[in-house]
């Protein structure tokens, strides 16, 4: 990649930050150069970011319609899915779908929602609520 | 307790691991460049991992894992490097302040998510994420120098502890390192064609499928059987290849360039003019990755004009100029 050709897009995703790259100068010589985003690369985040935020939607108008459990959108609205929530909170994958369910997660015992604030990082009034729409 | 703030120079690095290696040694006077750091650890791969899930999906790395650069340069240059890890947060940040007080720089291991400075959309639960703390300021806030922010950034004593004992996939249980003591002379000359020596032979692969060119050709073939599967999957497959090529703290084009620039470098300490050849070679390999993100994100957005068998070409392309690369690395240090 030539100096030149380094992207200056402004990605969104950057939050006004820059990136540093390396490239080839007019010499022939590498150097880094500071790039504010590249179009490819925001889109595929923005791909990502906005599947993430439409299952999050998703999982929110499932628990307010009693569905699912609360701790489904608290996982997802702090980017966890099942897996990394069992990793994160010791809990097997099996438990944490169970626990999806809302008549399971409502007789829950205070251990193990104690469990789920300490690795979620919320309050047991907020993962017991959902915000509302 | 008044402010400590330890002399740093903060420069900003396209990766986390091996910026944090160039700022560490650079503060013992050790002239350490960031893609010196990572070509010494030869830590240049390409791995695809369907067994490990992110976000459910696989795993494609294009380094060798966490920790390897830090550990590997400090082997290879015989610096003593201390790390301590710790099954109880409060006296891991205990730990932290006691360095910090003898006036010790700290590489810290931590999650991305849980480090409120870092943008909104490029938080996730990424546990191996390196940086150096400088200082503590009265308001007990840790002076951070992240390498791949642009300027140093203050992180609060509770959202750091949380970003360090974040527990999961590569959890850093609050990993600290502390560099004690380096020799008097470092020569670079006799480790850099080893290491090298080392990327070329990797590049050809393990046993398994899923690594060097192998693993590069492995992808492509999972690419053309995209068709098989949902649509909307297929985009966020090709979505998540390009993320972990580009966002990911990579440098662009999977560390290529760096790699490149690391070459230049060796060229010129070793006087070896085939390893300027060998960079201009590795110029293109990252030049072509460039372009199969390019085909990958034209398919996403549904341009009629591409198909999933033109982006599986595309990358077998790449395999092949890195098998020819992977010849003339080997040829450059014989």
């Amino acid at each position: 990649m030539k100096k030149d050709d380094v992207p200056q897009d402004n990605s969104k995703s950057y939050q006004g930050q820059n990136k540093l790259l390396y490239a080839v100068d007019d010499s022939g010589h590498y150097q880094g150069v500071k790039s504010s985003g590249w179009e490819i690369e925001s889109f595929a985040t923005q791909l990502a970011v906005d599947d993430l935020n439409e299952q999050t939607a998703q999982a929110l108008e499932q628990a307010l319609r009693g569905e699912i459990s609360p701790l489904a959108y608290h996982m997802l609205a702090r980017r966890f899915d099942i897996a990394t929530l069992a990793g994160a909170s010791g809990f097997f994958q099996w438990q944490i779908k169970r626990h999806l369910r809302p008549a399971i997660f409502a007789k829950l015992s205070d251990k193990n929602i104690n469990r789920y604030c300490d690795t979620l990082k919320i309050s047991r009034d907020a993962l017991l609520s959902l915000p509302s729409q | 307790m008044p402010d400590i703030i330890l002399p740093i120079n903060h420069q900003q690095s396209s990766h986390c691991e091996t910026g944090v290696v160039a700022t560490l040694l650079q503060s013992k006077g050790i002239d350490m460049s960031e893609p010196m750091a990572f070509g010494l650890a030869s830590a240049l791969t390409f791995a695809y991992l369907p067994f490990v899930k992110i976000s459910g999906m696989p795993l494609i790395a294009y380094r060798m894992p966490p920790k390897t650069i830090i550990k590997k340069v400090c082997k290879k240059l015989n610096i003593d490097l201390e790390t301590r890890k710790f099954s109880n947060p409060d006296v891991g940040m205990q730990a932290l302040d006691d360095e910090l007080a003898k006036g010790n720089l700290v590489g810290l291991q931590s999650s991305v998510y849980w480090l409120p400075y870092f943008p909104e959309d490029m938080r996730f639960h990424f546990n191996a994420h390196n940086l150096v703390v400088y200082g503590k300021n009265e308001q007990g806030e840790y002076l951070i120098s992240d390498p791949v922010f642009e300027h140093p950034v203050t992180c609060a004593a509770e959202d750091l502890k949380n970003a360090r004992f974040a527990k999961g996939a590569l959890a850093a249980k609050g990993l600290m390192y502390v560099i004690r003591s380096t020799p008097t002379h470092t020569q670079l000359e006799h480790v850099i064609k080893p290491a090298i020596k080392k990327t070329a032979k990797m590049m050809n692969g393990l046993v398994l499928p899923y690594f060097g060119l192998k693993g590069i050709r492995h992808m492509a073939k999972q690419i053309r059987q995209l068709d098989k599967k949902p649509p909307k999957y297929a985009r966020l497959y090709l979505a998540h290849i390009v993320r972990m090529q580009e966002e990911i703290g990579t440098g662009g084009a999977g560390f290529r360039f760096m790699y490149a620039s690391f070459l230049e470098q060796a060229a010129q300490l070793t006087q070896t003019p085939a390893l300027n050849q060998c960079a201009e070679h590795t110029t293109l390999v990252g030049d072509l990755w460039r372009e199969f993100a390019m085909d990958a994100v034209k398919y996403c957005k549904k341009r009629g004009d591409i198909s999933l068998d033109d982006i599986a070409n595309k990358l077998e392309q790449v395999a092949e100029q890195e098998a020819k690369l992977s010849k003339l690395l080997i040829g450059a240090v014989a």
